[in-house]
């Protein structure tokens, strides 16, 4: 059995199953890289929200984190799937217009988004907190408008802090893009075992799979590292 | 990469009387959110449809008690692993040291979904090509998901405990340890009656928040046909044709088992002297 593993399979064109696989790792990493994105907008938002918000914002953003992180990300992206193409249809329903089809890659990209954002929200909060607030009242004392002061204080001075639980989501939105192959989505994951299930070579694809993954954690990980030091310039060495 | 945990609970606060607990609770915005979300539910139990439920209840009893039986064992089993995985790490030999940091790293960058299908497609495969194995008093286990389901989720939570307790024995006061030398001990005693008890000791706050992310990890195993709470209202929803009463029941049901382990486990920590 293992002296007839068929490494032909993984091959780029149409008998082999590699193309695809590729073409699945490249959509697992847009998937990945929207997520963040928008998991990190939430996430700035949500922390300003429980930081500086009025109480009833600031209890909304507890019941969302709250929410995010006691229910399973699956159900949780089921859940979002759901209501989120559900309330579209509806709204492009009440304003007259036909019921549009929700592209699978914005799709993915809210569902992970907003999990991602209930997280990214906690981290940014904990970071925006470890500034002296000194930094932040000298740069009120000099009459800065709110915006610059988190323009031109708080964003830059928070970074540093952030930056190691920012990279940890990072990593977690790589992983989480797999479960969306659960709805559906042709991702890595789900390539992965329809080729597998085609062919039945389960070692072989599931392996290659990880390799892809491994490989994207382990790049990812210098550059964030790289960015980390360059964040940390100037400041003490971490405890 | 520095872990930051995320899901640790907050500290348990020294008690305070009853009226000044209740107090923030009474807040008049925080009344009136009460009231709106006591209509909803209101509205979610009589607008929506439930006749489904009573018929559905045993399976959904059933599932919860999967649900827990995998999340306890898996727990367990573990962190049972994730001791000897940890300490490897900072004092075996190098090859094992090497292999162990190995197994977490390769572990904590793939996602669990591919390990499960890895091993539940791969091992099942491969294990019924065997006559041998077929033959014996174990097929009728391997014949089944849920062995498959336990063994991921087991070395999943072993990987990331492992790194984990690999702080937690690096994290030992050397003085503590050079004080138990000072006294005569050989290496061994040192680590059963110092090293080893410390760095239990120094990882076990983190256990709570892993717990919490272990139990959001089990409804993975529905993907491979082990029948858990998830598995249960996804046969629900597709025997009803309902889309969100089962989905916001499910939610309710985790929210009250996070909440649940998450008193539970504070409960337990202030009861053990931390270590920190």
């Amino acid at each position: 059995m293992f002296d007839a593993i068929d490494f032909s399979l993984l091959a780029l064109s149409s008998p082999g199953w590699g193309g695809a696989l590729l073409a699945g790792f490249l959509r697992s990493v847009e998937l990945a890289a929207g997520g963040y994105l928008l998991g990190l907008v939430i996430g700035l938002l949500g922390a300003s929200a429980k930081l500086y918000g009025g109480r009833v914002l600031r209890d909304f953003a507890e019941i969302y984190t709250l929410l995010i992180r006691a229910v399973p990300e699956l159900v949780l992206m089921l859940l979002f799937y759901y209501v989120g193409t559900d309330l579209l249809n509806k709204l492009m329903g009440a304003m007259g217009r036909e019921g549009i089809d929700i592209d699978g890659l914005s799709a993915g990209i809210l569902v992970i988004g907003l999990v991602q954002g209930g997280y990214a929200t906690e981290v940014i909060r904990g970071a925006i907190r470890a500034v002296p607030p000194g930094q932040i009242e000298a740069a009120q004392a000099f009459g800065m408008s709110p915006l610059k002061v988190l323009r031109r204080v708080t964003l830059p001075a928070m970074t540093p802090h952030a930056l190691p639980g920012m990279a940890n989501l990072w990593m977690i939105a790589t992983k989480d893009t797999a479960l969306l192959a659960v709805i559906g989505f042709s991702e890595l994951t789900l390539v992965t075992k329809q080729a597998a299930a085609a062919t039945r070579e389960y070692f072989l694809f599931f392996i290659a799979a990880g390799l892809l993954y491994l490989a994207l954690t382990l790049i990812s990980n210098l550059g964030l590292r790289w960015l980390e030091r360059r964040a940390r310039r100037g400041l003490p060495a971490a405890a | 990469m520095p872990d930051i945990d995320i899901v640790t609970p907050i500290r348990p606060t020294p008690a305070l009387p009853l009226r000044s607990r209740l107090a923030p609770l009474l807040m008049p915005h925080r009344l009136v959110m009460a009231g709106l979300a006591l209509a909803a539910l209101a509205a979610i139990i009589t607008k929506m449809d439930w006749s489904w439920l009573p018929g559905y209840l045993p399976k959904i009893g059933h599932g919860l008690l999967v649900t827990l039986a995998l999340l306890a064992s898996s727990v367990a089993a573990g962190f049972a692993l994730a001791l000897p995985l940890g300490a490897v790490q900072v004092t075996g030999p190098a090859p094992l040291r090497w292999l162990a940091n190995g197994f977490c790293t390769v572990i904590r960058g793939t996602p669990l979904l591919l390990q499960l299908w890895l091993i539940y497609y791969g091992l099942g495969a491969l294990f019924a090509q065997f006559p041998e194995i077929r033959g014996s008093w174990l097929w009728p286990y391997l014949r089944q998901a849920w062995p498959y389901g336990f063994l991921t989720l087991t070395l999943s939570f072993a990987a990331y405990q492992g790194e984990v307790i690999r702080g937690a024995f690096a994290g030992v006061p050397r003085g503590e340890l050079e004080a138990a030398r000072a006294f005569g001990m050989p290496r061994l005693m040192v680590f059963r009656r110092v090293w080893f008890p410390r760095a239990v000791h120094r990882a076990l706050p983190t256990l709570a928040g892993e717990i919490i992310l272990q139990l959001k990890a089990t409804p993975l195993v529905a993907t491979i046909t082990v029948t858990d709470l998830y598995a249960v209202i996804t046969r629900v929803r597709q025997a009803t044709y309902l889309t969100y009463e089962p989905l916001l029941l499910l939610i309710a049901i985790y929210l009250c088992l996070s909440g649940t382990l998450t008193l539970a486990l504070r409960w337990l920590e202030g009861r053990v002297p931390s270590g920190r």
